[in-house]
C-alpha cells in the first residue's frame, strides 16, 4: 500500500486493492502473463501536473481561444478575491500582446495586498494549492488550481514559465521568474530580482505566455470583461485588447469593497460519510459529544445529544476510535435529525444596488428590474441568489407622459457604441451566468440557471415565449449565486449544477424581477397604444373644423380657435 | 294534360264557390270606374322641409360649437337602427321608432367620423341650397378630396349617412330632402295610370301614360313626391320577379283586371315604396302583394312593402304602404293549387329566418294568422315561387290563380 496520498493531500489509510483479479485471470494466453510483482514496477503516482497535460480540457484549456480566456480569467478571479480579502478596491489591468501569429503573452496586473517570495512557487507554481479549497467562504476561487494551470499550460505550449512581479507594503519590489517540474508538481524560481520603483505601492503582475487566439463576440476575453465589470461595479479594470492601441476602461460605479464573508464551519447535512469518517479522524477533540460542536456549525450540546442518542453511541465515545459501521449511524443520525439552517454571514451577495449600478454602467437599457432571494441552503452549504434585468434597447422614440396627461415622443439616442449585451427585440434574450461574481460564459444549456429561465412563464411579464425555450425579447437576464461552494458541473467551473433548492430559488428570484418588468411593459404597451389613437386627434380634429366652418361660415381665427379647445378638451378628459 | 286541368278547375271551382256570394258587390263596383287624380304630394310641405332641413344642420353645428368652447365634448345623437328599436302598431300600420337613441361623443374613437358626418351635413348644406343632388356613390367619391378624412369604402360613408338621416328624421327630414339619392332605380309600372311630371329644366308638364309603353314600362324615378296620378284602375299588384311582371303585361293582364302591375324586384326601393304608398293612399286603391312562398319573399319582401324596414325605422311613416295585403303565394295555396311537387325544400338559411321572424319580428308577433301560415310553411318544409304556376300551364296563373284569389281579396294575408 505504497499510495498513501491522494491528490488532495490527505491521508487515506487501509484502501483496498481496486484492480480486480479476474482481469488477470481472463487475459489472453498468448503473451506471457505477468506478475503482480511485474506489475507494481510500472504502477506509480501520477502527478498532478502530468494528469493536467493529458486532461487539460478538463480545466478549461481544450482549444486555443477558450486558452486566453481561462488564463484571463483565473488571474482576474485570483486578483479581485485578493483585493477583496485585503480591503481594497480593485484596479486591475488586463493586456493581450500577440507575439507571433498563435502566440500571446497576457499580463494581469492589480493593486492587490501582493504576495511574499515563499508563497510564490506555490501559488503560481503548483496545482492543487491554495486557501480557499478547505475554507467554507465565499471566494472566487476553489479548488487552487486555476492559475497554475494557466502557468503550465504557457510553458508546455511557449517553454516559457510564468514571469511574476510582487510588491508588499513593506517590502520591496521583486521580479520573478519560474520553471514548473511537471513530474514533482513544484515550481522553481529560476530569477529573483529586486526591482527599483513601481507605480503602485503595492501589487502583484503576472506575466505569461501562451499559445492562444484571440477572437471577439461571445464567449471571448471581450465579453468576460465586460461581464466581469457588470458583477464588480466596485471594480475597475483596464483592458487592453491586442487589437487596439489605447486601453478601454470600465469605469468603478460604486466606492465602497464589498463585505468581507465570514468563513464558517461545515454544516452537519452537507457532510458525507466518506468526509465525516475524515474528520473523525482528524479531530482535536476527545468526546464524540465535543466533536460535533466543534467541528460543525448549528450544533449545540442538545442537538448533539439528540444526534448521538439516535445514532445509538455514547457521548463520550473517542472520535478517532469509531469505526466505519458507527460512523455510518452516526451519519444517519444527522440525516434524522432536525438541525437549524447554517448562518449566513459567510456569504456576500453583490446587493441589489450594486447590481443596479452594474448593470446601468454596461449595458445601457429603458428599464431596469432587480431581487435578491433571502438566502438558503442546499446540501448544509448556504447560498443565496440574485436575479437583475434590463429591458428594452434605447434608441427609436421614446413616450413620456406629462403631469397633464399629455403623451411626448422624443426621439432618443444610443449613448454606447461598445459592444452590447442588448439583443434585438426579435432575438432570444441573454443570461448572464454568474457564480461568486464570475461570470459564466460557456455551457448555457447545461446550467441549471438556463433551466430555471426556461421553465420561468415569461409570458406574464409581457416576453414572448415558445415552450421550453428561453423567452424573446430585447433583455438581459443577470443571475447570480453566491455561495461558500458553488455546485459546478465540471472543474472548468462553467455551469451550475440543477439542485432543486438551486432551481426554485433561481425561479423565484425570477419570477419577483419579472412582475416589475411585466408591469413596465404592460404600461409602456398602453401608452403606446394611447398615444396611436391620439395621433388620430391630430388627423382627424381640424376636418371637424372645416366641417364647422363650411356650415356656419365661420373665420378661419374662429376655427383654429374651436379646434385647439377641442383638441385641449379631448387631451385632458383621457386617462392612462 | 287533361286529367290534370280537370283537377285544377275542381279545386278553382271550390274555392270561387266559397267567395263569390261575398263579392258580388265588388263586381258592381267595378262597373262604376271612374277616373281620379292626385296632384304633386310635396308642393307645401317641400318648402318648409328644405329650410328646416337648412336650419337644422346649422343647429348641430352650432350645438358642435359651443360645447367646444365651452370645453366640453360636443355629442351628436341619433336613434338606433335596428329591429330591437322598432314597435309595431297596427292601427298607425308600421314601424315605428321606440326611442332608443345612440349618442356619438367626440373622442379618439370617432373624431374620424364625427368630421365626416360635419363634413358631409356641409355636402348637404350647399345641395339643399344649389338644388342639386348627390347618389351615395357621388357622395362617396366627394370625400375623396378630404384628405386623412376620407372615406375608404362606401360601406363607411353609407353609414355615416344614415346616421345623419336618423339624426334629422325626428324633425321629418329625409334623405331625398338633404338631396342624397339613392342610385337604384325604382320598380316598373304599366297599367291604367298616368303620371304627370315636369321637365326639369323648363318646368312644363310630362304626362306619361302607364297604359302606353309598348312591351316596356314606366320607371319609378328615385323622388317621387312632384309627381301626380291620374288612374282608373281599381287595384294595384305589387310582384316580385321581372318574370312574372312580364308574363302579366305581356298578356295585358293589367287590361282584362283593370290594375296597375308594379314589379319590385326583390325588396322594394324607398322609390318604389313611396310611389305606391302614393297611388294607395292619394287614389284610395288596394295594393296586393304577389310574391315567392318563402321566407324571403314574406318576411323581408312583403313586410319592408308594408311596414317598412327595422333600419331605416326613422323614415318608414313615409316608405311603406300599410294599406297592402298578402295575396300569394300563401302556404295554403301550395296545398289548394296542387304545386306539392313543384316545390323545393327549405334551406337553413330559409327556416332562420322565418323562426327569426316568428321570435323577433313585431309584425308577424301581431298577426295570429301570419304567425300560423308561417309555422304551417315551417311544418310543410317548402318553398314555391310565383313562376311555380307553370306547372300547370303557362298562362294559369292569369287564367286561373289570380283571378280566383282576387275574389276572395278580404280573406288575404294581413
Amino acid at each position: 500500500m505504497q499510495r498513501t496520498k491522494d491528490g488532495i493531500g490527505f491521508e487515506r489509510p487501509q484502501i483496498v486493492e481496486i484492480r480486480p483479479r479476474h482481469r488477470q485471470t481472463f487475459r489472453v494466453a498468448k503473451k506471457a502473463h505477468l506478475t503482480a510483482e511485474q506489475m507494481a514496477k510500472s504502477q506509480r503516482e501520477i502527478s498532478v501536473s502530468e494528469f493536467f497535460a493529458k486532461n487539460r480540457h478538463l480545466l478549461g484549456f481544450d482549444n486555443s481561444s477558450k486558452a486566453l480566456l481561462t488564463t484571463i480569467k483565473e488571474a482576474v478571479d485570483n486578483s479581485l478575491d485578493a483585493c477583496e480579502e485585503a480591503g481594497i478596491l480593485p484596479e486591475i489591468i488586463v493586456e493581450i500582446h500577440q507575439l507571433e501569429e498563435d502566440r500571446y503573452r497576457v499580463a494581469i496586473e492589480d493593486n492587490g495586498p501582493g504576495i511574499v517570495r515563499a508563497q510564490i512557487p506555490n501559488i503560481f507554481g503548483k496545482l492543487l494549492y491554495g486557501s480557499k479549497f478547505h475554507s467554507r467562504r465565499q471566494s472566487r476561487g476553489q479548488q487552487g488550481i486555476g492559475i497554475s494551470a494557466a502557468g503550465l499550460y504557457g510553458q508546455m505550449t511557449c517553454g516559457k514559465g510564468p514571469r511574476i512581479w510582487s510588491k508588499t507594503k513593506r517590502g520591496k519590489m521583486h521580479a520573478f521568474e519560474m520553471q514548473m517540474d511537471l513530474t514533482k508538481n513544484k515550481a522553481l524560481i529560476t530569477k529573483d530580482e529586486e526591482c527599483a520603483e513601481w507605480h503602485r505601492k503595492q501589487g502583484t503582475r503576472f506575466e505569461i505566455d501562451i499559445e492562444a487566439s484571440y477572437k471577439r463576440g461571445l464567449r471571448s476575453v471581450d465579453d468576460y470583461i465586460k461581464q466581469t465589470a457588470v458583477s464588480n461595479p466596485h471594480a475597475e479594470i483596464r483592458y487592453q485588447p491586442p487589437t487596439m492601441e489605447e486601453h478601454r476602461v470600465y469605469e468603478r460605479a460604486v466606492k465602497d469593497v464589498p463585505e468581507r464573508a465570514d468563513e464558517i464551519k461545515p454544516h452537519p447535512y452537507g457532510v458525507e460519510l466518506g468526509e465525516l469518517m475524515k474528520m473523525l479522524r482528524n479531530t482535536n477533540s476527545r468526546w464524540l459529544s465535543g466533536f460535533l460542536q466543534e467541528e460543525f456549525c448549528r450544533v449545540g450540546p442538545k442537538v448533539a445529544k439528540e444526534i448521538i442518542k439516535e445514532a445509538g453511541l455514547g457521548e463520550r465515545s473517542y472520535p478517532t476510535r469509531i469505526a466505519r459501521e458507527e460512523a455510518n449511524k452516526l451519519y444517519r443520525a444527522i440525516q434524522k435529525t432536525k438541525i437549524s439552517s447554517p448562518p449566513t454571514t459567510c456569504l456576500s451577495p453583490i446587493g441589489e444596488k450594486r447590481i443596479l449600478e452594474g448593470l446601468r454602467k454596461e449595458c445601457d437599457a429603458d428599464f431596469y428590474s432587480v431581487s435578491t432571494r433571502p438566502p438558503a441552503v442546499y446540501r448544509g452549504n448556504p447560498f443565496q441568489i440574485e436575479v437583475g434585468i434590463a429591458w428594452g434597447k434605447p434608441g427609436g422614440d421614446q413616450l413620456d407622459v406629462d403631469a397633464k396627461g399629455r403623451i411626448k415622443k422624443t426621439k432618443r439616442k444610443r449613448t454606447t457604441d461598445t459592444e452590447d449585451l442588448l439583443g434585438n427585440a426579435d432575438d432570444t434574450i441573454r443570461v448572464l451566468r454568474f457564480a461568486n461574481r464570475v461570470p459564466l460564459l460557456f455551457q448555457l444549456s447545461g446550467c441549471g440557471f438556463t433551466k430555471s429561465v426556461m421553465q420561468t412563464s415569461w409570458k406574464n411579464y409581457g416576453l414572448s415565449q415558445s415552450k421550453g425555450a428561453l423567452p424573446v425579447g430585447s433583455a438581459v437576464i443577470l443571475i447570480h449565486m453566491a455561495s461558500v461552494w458553488v455546485p459546478f458541473t465540471s472543474e472548468a467551473k462553467e455551469a451550475i449544477a440543477p439542485y432543486p433548492e438551486i432551481l426554485k430559488e433561481v425561479k423565484l428570484a425570477l419570477q419577483e424581477a419579472g412582475r416589475k418588468l411585466g408591469v413596465h411593459i404592460r404600461k409602456g404597451k398602453k401608452v403606446a397604444s394611447e398615444f396611436q389613437k391620439r395621433s388620430y386627434i391630430e388627423k382627424y380634429l381640424p376636418h371637424v373644423g372645416i366641417g364647422l366652418q363650411e356650415i356656419l361660415n365661420i373665420s378661419i381665427e374662429e376655427r383654429e380657435e374651436v379646434v385647439e379647445a377641442l383638441r385641449e378638451t379631448m387631451e385632458t378628459t383621457r386617462k392612462i | 294534360m287533361a286529367a290534370k286541368k280537370k283537377v285544377v278547375k275542381k279545386v278553382a271551382k271550390k274555392v270561387t264557390k266559397k267567395v263569390v256570394k261575398k263579392t258580388t258587390k265588388k263586381t258592381v263596383a267595378k262597373k262604376d270606374a271612374k277616373k281620379r287624380t292626385v296632384g304633386p304630394a310635396e308642393k307645401i310641405g317641400k318648402k318648409d322641409l328644405k329650410s328646416v332641413a337648412l336650419i337644422s344642420i346649422e343647429e348641430v353645428a352650432t350645438e358642435v360649437l359651443t360645447e367646444a368652447k365651452k370645453g366640453r365634448l360636443p355629442q351628436m345623437s341619433m336613434p338606433q337602427r335596428n329591429l330591437a328599436n322598432v314597435t309595431y302598431d297596427p292601427k298607425k300600420g308600421f314601424f315605428e321608432l321606440k326611442g332608443n337613441m345612440k349618442t356619438r361623443t367626440l373622442d379618439v374613437n370617432s373624431v374620424k367620423t364625427f368630421a365626416q358626418t360635419l363634413r358631409l351635413m356641409s355636402l348637404a348644406q350647399d345641395m339643399v341650397g344649389d338644388d342639386d343632388f348627390a347618389t351615395k356613390r357621388e357622395a362617396y367619391y366627394v370625400s375623396k378630396n378630404w384628405g386623412e378624412a376620407k372615406f375608404n369604402e362606401q360601406r363607411e360613408s353609407d353609414t355615416v349617412l344614415d346616421d345623419i338621416e336618423g339624426m334629422f328624421s325626428v324633425k321629418d327630414v329625409t334623405r331625398e330632402i338633404l338631396r342624397f339619392v339613392p342610385e337604384e332605380h325604382g320598380g316598373s309600372v304599366v297599367g291604367a295610370l298616368t303620371v304627370i311630371d315636369r321637365d326639369p329644366e323648363t318646368g312644363a308638364e310630362i304626362r306619361s301614360d302607364c297604359a302606353a309603353m309598348g312591351s316596356g314600362a314606366y320607371t319609378v324615378p328615385s323622388s317621387v313626391d312632384h309627381l301626380g296620378f291620374e288612374t282608373t284602375a281599381e287595384f294595384i299588384i305589387a310582384i316580385e320577379t321581372g318574370g312574372m311582371f312580364q308574363r302579366l303585361n305581356h298578356h295585358r293582364y293589367w287590361r282584362t283586371a283593370n290594375c296597375i302591375l308594379v314589379e319590385m324586384g326583390g325588396v322594394p326601393t324607398r322609390a318604389t315604396r313611396r310611389f305606391v304608398r302614393r297611388l294607395a293612399e292619394g287614389l284610395k286603391l288596394p295594393v296586393y302583394a304577389f310574391v315567392d312562398c318563402d321566407p324571403y319573399g314574406i318576411c323581408n319582401i312583403y313586410r319592408t312593402l308594408k311596414v317598412g324596414s327595422g333600419q331605416a325605422a326613422h323614415v318608414n311613416k313615409r316608405f311603406c304602404v300599410p294599406t297592402a295585403t298578402y295575396l300569394g303565394v300563401t302556404p295554403q295555396d301550395i296545398i289548394d293549387f296542387g304545386l306539392e311537387d313543384a316545390t323545393h325544400p327549405l334551406l337553413p338559411v330559409d327556416i332562420k329566418r322565418a323562426k327569426d321572424a316568428l321570435k323577433n319580428d313585431p309584425f308577424f308577433q301581431s298577426y295570429p294568422k301570419w304567425k300560423k301560415a308561417l309555422k304551417q310553411m315551417l311544418t310543410m318544409g317548402v318553398r314555391a315561387e310565383q313562376q311555380a304556376f307553370a306547372k300547370w300551364g303557362l298562362n294559369f296563373v292569369i287564367e286561373e290563380y289570380l283571378p280566383v284569389k282576387i275574389k276572395q281579396a278580404k280573406k288575404f294575408l294581413p
